[in-house]
């Protein structure tokens, strides 16, 4: 049994620290401001909550103590972090940050420039 | 078994907030230090949670909820700030 949670909180704890490094990696190596958010407020939120999975049952199950505050953690930094994200990129896309010069298709562009025309700001 | 490899993820921690911090200093511009930095505070989350662990204490798990917390209040803020140049705004009476 103490084998079996073991390698349970191994198996979560190693899932999670995968994919807090590729966030890293994504950071340093992708072009622009649009494909860091995405590497960032995706892959960081899989891999906390993972980390937080393991550590949750470690608690529980080898040292008998239930603990809720993980839960609640785990509930806040799935909904908090692709939000987080999705408002840090249409900010920064209103503020004028260009994207990557190999995209192909831009449909917020159009739409900001109506939104604007019908609220009558320049 | 499992110390050596809480050790190796508290390295590997390490090395991923040194990344973070390259794009904190480089970013070519203002929305890219702030998703860097939310993601350095994400970082910290995690690597509290495995100290916890690794000293055997239960005092530290509170701290995980509270700065979730402040990360996202922080990046809300920012973003605020980025887009319209006040963080709180008033209401106009003209």
């Amino acid at each position: 049994m103490m084998i079996l949670t073991n390698s349970v909180v191994i198996l979560f704890i190693t899932i999670g620290v995968i994919f807090i490094v590729v966030t890293a990696i994504g950071l340093v190596r992708l072009p622009d401001l649009y494909t860091r958010a995405h590497a960032a407020s995706k892959s960081a939120t899989l891999g906390v909550m993972c980390i937080l999975i393991g550590v949750f049952l470690h608690f529980w199950l080898i040292e008998d103590h239930f603990n809720p505050r993980i839960l609640l953690g785990i509930l806040f930094l799935f909904i908090t972090g692709p939000v987080g994200g999705h408002i840090m990129t249409r900010s920064s896309y209103i503020a004028g940050v260009k994207p990557w010069k190999g995209t192909v298709r831009d449909d917020l562009g159009p739409e900001i420039e109506r939104m604007k025309k019908e609220q009558g700001i320049q | 078994m499992i110390d050596k490899l809480l050790l190796v993820a508290l390295a590997l921690f390490s090395i991923s907030i040194a990344l973070s911090l390259y794009r904190v200093i480089r970013g070519p511009s203002m929305p890219d230090r702030a998703i860097a930095l939310d993601t350095i505070g994400v970082n910290l989350l995690s690597s509290i949670a495995i100290v916890s662990i690794v000293l055997k204490t239960k005092a530290y798990l509170e701290a995980i909820l509270i700065l979730g917390i402040l990360a996202f209040i922080g990046t809300i803020a920012f973003s605020k700030y980025i887009e319209r140049g006040v963080i709180v705004e008033r209401k106009s009476n003209d």
